[in-house]
């Protein structure tokens, strides 16, 4: 509980700065990135476009027990990420883990939605990164996939590790933030970064959050966090001290 | 002993002449009261002779209850107890205290008379091994509420269990009716019906503006039976300190004479609108309680024991006063109870009557009850509202379109009692009046959505949760499912609520009340707030558990999300409207009052009848428009919120707004004298600027939530685990958000829109106020404030977050962290 030195308050030792489209630019490990407005995480060198945890078909799988949620998670989900493919200009896709809500999600997808991932590896390199709910990578789809991958000084990889990892970005843990002021609260999706490491918001249409304040976080950072929090169309940096619990 | 009482009672039955009004053993026992059977008693009686079913409307007081049961005591006498017979009588209340309450009534004179009728009540808060009991010896007389009639149809053999169902009775049936639980309990009936085809409908109610609307909608053929009405009420306007504050809503400022008329009087119910509102004048008048009256305090949100334990006292006499919210506006009866306060304005005149039944439950006397106004629009309610009740007038709610969410949820629950044919269920349940105009092909996109979700996208037909077989039956697909179904049943209406529970040692401990969800989302850990008389800190959410812990802090920082619960009825609007164009009945009102009118017609204007006045002027750095509708908060928030969008499009950059029951002020960054009001008012802002604004609003998010759990696509509970309200909050945004881009006519976001258009935003309303304004716009243009524009400027700065804010707490939160960089 104690690892979140940030208490009482210290400003992040790290630069960052708001590029454009809301972008919020930082050094991360001494690799340029951009968080981007939609959750996604752009490596400038490699022109790589980073997401975690779309959980697809997450809306399907909870049919088999009667509960019939609207189908359409997984379209929302790709034609977002598709648009952010376009919009960077992606020559590589890294898709973080938790790609697939479940072991059977891809044999539930619609053949439109088939369709829509062969797009996104049309002209680029599409990674799959495993994840605990995806431990198997696709197997009718188009692209390579991997436990772990590196892109200069990151590591890209679907859960983070405890203690200091310098340069790994992950998801898996849907990081949200509650932040509070005078005329009231707002909870959104959001990145954490202490500078070294990051952790990715969830980029699926239908995934949940777990707040920023709770203690599976407060092993991953020594230095003061940062948390880029996804406004309606820009990241917002904010400071641990805002940050409340649910 | 009791066997031979029995064998008397039913002789006395054999020999009961067809000529009396009453078997003897019923004559005696009103003779043995000193009473007589009352005439609107006897008329239920003979309604019940003819096989009718009946509506009966009279006064609080009247004997209304026994009125409704008669005609099944004396049926249950005349037949005796039988082996292994169903249930005779249901009977069905909005509250369940009422039905507690009721069962007790009920007892005394059936013990009275000796009868052999077995009474027992059912709600949700009824332990499972006596509901297990029920099922297999039913009593002769159920009392339930309306989640339990929906339960009920929910039930495998529920058409043999009710095949011996006699009567249904209805108790406060004008408060069922217009609202989701109305349309469920009518479909509830129409089941029942079907099961039961002699099954006769009483309803009971208090005295409404349109018996003729309730009576259609318990039945297609009511009779309606008036009681006499009781002698006319005493109400007074308390003018505290001789004056009347020019803004706020707690009127604080009159609990020191509250006091002293709760010193004076034998037992005093003081009613506020909000149970935050409740909260606090049960703080404020134990802080001037130097005497250590017994003043307690009663509301929806605090646990059921604490609940009960107020009413047991208060039936014992034992309490001098207890602040109320509507939990107490309908049945239980109190006879000490001698005055009735209203703080803060009633908001709509039947509301009131009600409310003034409570003191005085014998018709021979009048009720006497006191109106507190919190400011001087209040005043002015309070005083129309004085007005209409001495006339006897009463507002009116409209009649309802059956809500298709509802609808679902009844088609589900007929899929889990017994397989069902389509055409034969949808005659069926065009026999309730809510539904008695739905189009086919409505219903059939219901039974889609109950089946497979009813998406354009055909994924769910592996997993549809009833299935049709070839015999063109209904069925539900399976056990689990169905068992699922049962325990998400009811959930009308309910918010999101979570248990609020005291702090003890590491883990949450004794629960003290629930309270919405939604308010938990506006504060902040560390907070404190009042609940439940006492000053609690916030110290987080645990699952379905809000957690607290006891504070010595005297001043909560969070007091209340200010306003009212009820909007302004519409009735009591035109009342209020009326009583200020018509200069000759200021005279009625206190003086500082009538100052406050003539220095407003001095200064600017006052507007006719049908006028709708717009004032603008500069103040500080800003322009504002201020208006006045009078058709209460709800129609005025969206109002605010649609004029808001014109006026950004018109560039004049509005900066905000705020709302009351009278009146909705909107800022900007620049002068207002560009706009055309006409152009600005036009009615068809209720066309696609509605359309636009509404899609992305919360209250829509609010009303989908609301759909989705009534209609069964989210679920509340399942088995082995308790979904918290938070995890459901958050899912179902996201859904809303898929489903709107994806199939924006989906039968849930039309159900949610006509929710909304009804509820949260009272669009209705709002049309009404536009068409009305046509060409009767009164726009002045000031150098500075006027006396009307006071009260809504005082309240702007105290309104909460709404959606446009929230990008806005991210960007100050942002820069706080910068100027810290930068230090």
């Amino acid at each position: 509980m104690q690892a979140l030195r940030a208490e009482p308050y210290e400003p992040p030792a790290f630069a960052w700065s708001c590029g454009e489209d809301g972008e919020l630019c930082l050094e991360l490990n001494g690799t340029a990135v951009r968080m981007r407005p939609s959750g996604a995480l752009f490596v400038e060198g490699a022109r790589a476009l980073v997401a975690g945890d779309l959980h697809l078909e997450k809306g399907s799988s909870y049919g088999v027990r009667g509960q019939l949620l609207p189908p359409y998670d997984t379209r929302v989900t790709l034609d977002r990420m598709l648009v952010e493919a376009s919009l960077t200009d992606a020559q590589m896709v890294v898709l973080l883990g938790d790609t697939f809500h479940d072991r059977k999600a891809e044999t539930r997808l619609d053949p439109e939605d088939v369709e829509r991932l062969k797009a996104l590896a049309l002209g680029r390199r599409l990674v799959w990164i495993t994840g605990n709910h995806d431990p198997e990578p696709p197997k009718g789809l188009p692209g390579e996939a991997a436990a772990e991958a590196t892109l200069f000084a990151l590591t890209l990889v679907h859960e983070p590790e405890p203690g200091r990892q310098p340069g790994e970005v992950s998801g898996h843990l849907h990081p949200c933030a509650r932040v509070a002021s005078r005329s009231g609260t707002v909870r959104r999706r959001c990145f954490l970064t202490d500078g070294e490491r990051v952790v990715l918001p969830a980029f699926g249409a239908y995934a949940g959050g777990l707040n920023a304040r709770d203690a599976a976080f407060a092993e991953l950072f020594e230095g003061p966090v940062l948390a880029g929090v996804m406004g309606s169309d820009k990241v917002h940096a904010v400071g641990w001290r805002s940050l409340v619990p649910d | 002993m009791k066997q031979n009482k029995n064998i008397a009672a039913r002789a006395a039955a054999a020999s009961w002449p067809d000529s009396g009004p009453l078997p003897p053993l019923f004559e005696r026992w009103f003779a043995s009261r000193g009473w007589s059977a009352r005439a609107h008693q006897l008329a239920m009686v003979e309604k019940a002779r003819q096989g009718r079913d009946a509506l009966l409307i009279a006064p609080t007081g009247g004997g209304k209850t026994l009125a409704g049961f008669l005609p099944s005591l004396i049926d249950l006498h005349e037949r005796g107890p039988v082996e292994g017979a169903g249930v005779h009588t249901l009977y069905v209340s909005p509250l369940k205290a009422l039905a507690v309450d009721v069962q007790r009534n009920l007892e005394t004179p059936a013990k009275e008379m000796g009868l052999a009728v077995s009474i027992e009540s059912r709600t949700g808060d009824t332990s499972v091994a006596k509901r297990q009991r029920q099922r297999h010896s039913p009593p002769d007389i159920l009392l339930t509420t309306p989640e339990q009639v929906a339960l009920f149809c929910a039930w495998e053999g529920a058409r043999d269990y009710f095949r011996d169902l006699k009567t249904v009775v209805v108790d406060e049936a004008h408060a069922i009716q217009p609202s989701k639980r109305g349309d469920l309990l009518a479909l509830g009936l129409a089941r029942l019906q079907a099961f039961a085809p002699g099954m006769r409908r009483v309803g009971l109610s208090a005295t409404v503006q349109d018996p003729d609307m309730l009576r259609r909608w318990l039945g297609p053929e009511t009779d309606l039976v008036l009681g006499e009405p009781g002698a006319p009420p005493v109400v007074d306007v308390l003018l505290a300190q001789e004056r009347v504050p020019w803004s706020g809503i707690t009127a604080q400022h009159a609990m020191p004479e509250v006091y002293e008329e709760i010193k004076r009087a034998t037992t005093t119910l003081i009613f506020v609108n909000t149970r935050w509102q409740a909260e606090f004048a049960f703080q404020e008048l134990w802080r001037l309680n130097e005497e250590g009256l017994p003043i307690a305090l009663h509301h929806g949100s605090l646990a059921p024991e604490q609940r009960r334990k107020v009413e047991a006292a208060m039936t014992r006499g034992e309490l001098r006063a207890v602040v109320a919210t509507s939990t107490l506006d309908l049945g239980i009866d109190w006879g000490a109870v001698d005055l009735v306060i209203q703080l803060a304005a009633p908001k709509g005149a039947s509301r009131l009557v009600q409310r003034i039944g409570r003191a005085n439950h014998r018709l021979d006397e009048p009720s006497r009850a006191l109106l507190a106004p919190a400011n001087r629009f209040e005043m002015l309610e309070c005083q129309a509202a004085r007005e209409a009740v001495a006339e006897g007038a009463l507002d009116g709610d409209p009649a309802r379109d059956g809500a298709l969410d509802v609808l679902a949820q009844h088609v589900m629950g007929a899929a889990c009692g017994e397989p069902f044919q389509a055409d034969r269920l949808y005659d069926e349940v065009r026999l309730a009046a809510p539904y008695q105009g739905l189009p086919r092909e409505d219903f059939d996109r219901v039974v889609e959505f109950v089946s497979s979700g009813g998406y354009a996208l055909r994924t769910y037909d592996r997993f549809k949760r009833i299935v049709k077989g070839r015999d063109d039956l209904w069925r539900v697909r399976n056990g689990l499912i169905a068992q699922r179904h049962r325990m998400n049943v009811g959930a009308i209406n309910a918010p999101s609520t979570l248990n609020i529970k005291v702090r003890t040692g590491r883990r949450g401990g004794r629960k003290i009340g629930e309270a919405e969800e939604f308010y938990f989302e506006q504060i902040t850990v560390g907070d404190t707030f009042v609940f439940a008389g006492q000053v609690w800190r916030f110290e987080g959410v645990e699952g379905v558990d809000a957690i607290v812990s006891a504070s010595k802090d005297t001043e909560p920082k969070i007091l209340s999300w200010g306003g009212s619960k009820f909007a302004l009825s519409t009735y009591l609007a035109w009342r209020v409207r009326r009583m200020i164009a018509d200069q000759s009945s200021w005279v009625r009102l206190p003086e500082d009052v009538q100052e406050w009118l003539h220095a407003q017609k001095k200064r600017s204007h006052i507007p006719r009848e049908d006028e709708l006045l717009i004032e603008t002027f500069p103040r500080g750095k800003r322009w504002y428009l201020v208006c006045y509708p009078f058709e209460g908060r709800l129609a005025h928030t969206t109002l605010a919120m649609l004029l808001a969008r014109r006026m950004d499009r018109a560039g004049v950059g509005p900066l905000g707004y705020v709302c009351n029951d009278y009146a909705l002020a909107i800022w900007t960054m620049r002068p207002l004298d560009t706009l055309d009001m006409d152009e600005l008012f036009q009615e068809d802002m209720l066309g696609d600027d509605l359309e636009a604004w509404l899609d992305e609003s919360y209250l829509m998010k609010r009303a989908f939530r609301g759909c989705a759990t009534v209609s069964g696509l989210i679920e509340r509970r399942f088995p082995g685990a308790e979904k918290s309200g938070r995890q459901v909050t958050f899912s179902t945004d996201l859904v809303y958000d898929v489903l709107r881009r994806h199939q924006p006519d989906h039968l849930l976001l039309q159900a949610a829109r006509m929710d909304a258009a009804q509820g949260s935003l009272d669009i209705r309303r709002l049309g009404v106020l536009l068409a009305r304004a046509q060409g009767q716009l009164r726009h002045v243009d000031l150098p500075k404030l006027t006396p009307f524009a006071v009260q809504p400027m005082l309240e702007i700065g105290k309104e909460r977050i709404n959606g446009s804010v929230q990008d806005m707490i991210l960007m100050e939160a942002a820069e706080d962290l910068i100027a810290d960089a930068m230090s």
